[in-house]
């Protein structure tokens, strides 16, 4: 830590560091199984790590094996598993000794779809069941399920709010045009009462509206067309995370590293 | 009490009886050094020195005794000193994070790895000691039972004190270094200078003046004389050189080791708090 102070909770990360390490939990990004110890090895280990005692333990594999769907692996060699399975045993660990907090760094990174939906299954349980989780993952998963988003660029934190809430930031629809004269374009509708703000592209311009942008999106053809600006493509969307973030960070996301820009988000204990 | 350092050692064992390469080289490569080194340098050696007259009164042991003490040494050392390379492997695989982030304070790793690689070099000590009184080391000649009990005890005690100072030296090289390549030429680099400047195969006695300077204190040659005191006598002599251990020598060998594997816990313990996880 090179400056200010860290409190997670309720503990102080400088002078309680111990408590701190009680009350969290990690996912890391990536698999950090010993390839030699079966899925209830790993388990028990990391129980023991923080002193649980054994009947606990116990109680606690079985329950979390069921809920991962690792029954049948009890006494299966992590080197033996998909990497699915793995990620799910991981999160099961994670979740082991029931932290506070729990942190995961791109928990369904590289997953086929149906490993991510079961993952984000049972990190909804997880949460349901009161621990608050911090995550780093992509723009729509951070949208779908998170309550709270962080948007975090050179390690700073830009933006955080819900998700609903940082979509309207960008307004209530995204209308996307191509023309004769782009520039000429922004400036006519940049006056026009229902337009938040103009984005210019490569090749044309977003208009960031206020109102519901299929009753909008004539008037503004009309406009462009009598001062003779001709129209040569036009889009209409709701905005995305993914808006949201190139919104904030001023970067396209095929640029961005995970260094460059990603998204936290943020779980609250929800019961 | 935190018994952290109990999950460690548990870890260490189950991986080390898991792994069966690893398990049946450590326990076989001993046997092959007495069978083979031992065998072909006792042949040598009882031939060249059997024209020397005996000390009358006093117990000529041949040559295969005189180094069974000091393989069990050498074997403990080599174990010990590569005992701390799973906490290198841990480091590099990321598997140390998981370990460095829990509750267990660290000293608890040094202890739990320390104690693990004391019972992995107890199995072998009680493997080498079996293979070479079948193939005709005389250790524990004309003791009664009470006599060879105690004796493995003061064996166990040495190799103990021993292995931990080796351990957490271990350690703390590994927990330093960044690959295991590096881990392993400088392992291999300390054996040298320790394993030669021992008498676990010949007499020190006659060696030049810095060799001996050396010898004094090596380690290692500290558990060589514990080892042959408990398990061939205080007074014997073996190819020509006559030995005698008096109880205050052994018992400053003992201390010495004991010195030593304080001072490697303290650097162990200085070099675990410099570790962050990443």
């Amino acid at each position: 830590m090179q400056k200010g102070s860290v409190s997670i909770a309720g503990y102080d990360l400088r002078t309680e560091p111990e408590k701190v390490r009680e009350s969290i939990g990690i996912v890391f990004q990536e698999l950090t199984l010993d390839r030699d110890m079966t899925v209830r090895e790993i388990l028990e280990y990391h129980g023991r790590l923080y002193s649980m005692p054994k009947a606990a333990r116990q109680a606690r594999v079985d329950e979390l094996l069921d809920l991962v769907e690792l029954e049948g692996k009890r006494d299966t060699l992590t080197k033996h598993l998909s990497g699915g399975m793995k990620r799910r045993l991981e999160i099961a660990r994670g979740f082991m000794t029931r932290p506070k907090v729990l942190f995961m760094d791109e928990p369904t990174i590289g997953l086929d779809p149906q490993t991510r939906i079961r993952i984000w299954d049972y990190v909804r349980d997880i949460n349901q069941q009161g621990t608050t989780i911090f995550l780093t993952t992509h723009m729509d998963e951070a949208d779908q399920f998170s309550d709270e988003i962080s948007i975090i660029d050179h390690g700073k934190i830009i933006v955080t709010g819900k998700s609903w809430e940082l979509k309207n930031a960008l307004g209530q629809d995204l209308i996307y045009l191509e023309t004769s004269d782009n520039r000429e374009a922004g400036e006519l509708l940049k006056n026009l009462g229902s337009v938040k703000g103009i984005k210019e592209k490569t090749k044309g311009i977003v208009v960031m509206v206020n109102v519901d942008g299929t009753y909008l999106l004539p008037e503004i053809i009309d406009k462009l067309r009598s001062r003779g600006i001709t129209i040569k493509a036009v889009n209409l969307k709701k905005p995305s995370m993914d808006d949201v973030f190139v919104h904030y960070t001023g970067k396209e996301l095929r640029d961005t590293g995970t260094e460059k820009g990603s998204v936290v988000s943020l779980r609250t204990g929800g019961r | 009490m935190h018994t952290g350092f109990l999950t460690i050692y548990w870890r260490d064992m189950l991986k080390f009886v898991r792994s069966r390469p690893l398990l049946f080289a450590s326990l076989v490569q001993p046997a092959l050094w007495l069978a083979f080194f031992g065998i072909a340098m006792s042949s040598n050696f009882d031939r060249l020195t059997a024209t020397l007259p005996a000390t009358p009164g006093i117990r000529n042991v041949g040559y295969l005794t005189f180094i069974g003490a000091g393989i069990i040494a050498m074997t403990t050392l080599f174990t010990s000193l590569f005992g701390g390379t799973v906490l290198l492997f841990d480091k590099h695989w990321g598997l140390m994070r998981e370990t460095l982030s829990s509750p267990i304070p660290r000293i608890h790793i040094i202890i739990g790895i320390g104690l693990s690689g004391m019972t992995k070099s107890f199995i072998q000590a009680a493997v080498i000691m079996v293979f070479g009184l079948l193939l005709g080391v005389q250790f524990f000649e004309g003791y009664t039972l009470a006599q060879i009990l105690v004796s493995l005890l003061g064996i166990m005690l040495f190799i103990g004190a021993f292995s931990l100072g080796f351990l957490f030296l271990s350690s703390a090289i590994a927990i330093t270094m960044e690959s295991p390549e590096g881990m392993q030429a400088v392992t291999t680099l300390l054996t040298m200078p320790f394993f030669f400047t021992s008498n676990a195969l010949y007499p020190a006695n006659s060696f030049p003046p810095v060799l001996r300077a050396m010898s004094t204190l090596n380690p290692l040659t500290h558990l060589v004389t514990g080892i042959r005191y408990f398990s061939i006598g205080s007074n014997f002599s073996s190819i020509g050189v006559r030995y005698t251990y008096t109880q205050g020598e052994v018992l400053v060998s003992f201390l010495f080791l004991l010195a030593f594997a304080g001072i490697m816990f303290l650097i162990a313990r200085w070099r675990f708090s410099k570790v962050t996880v990443t």
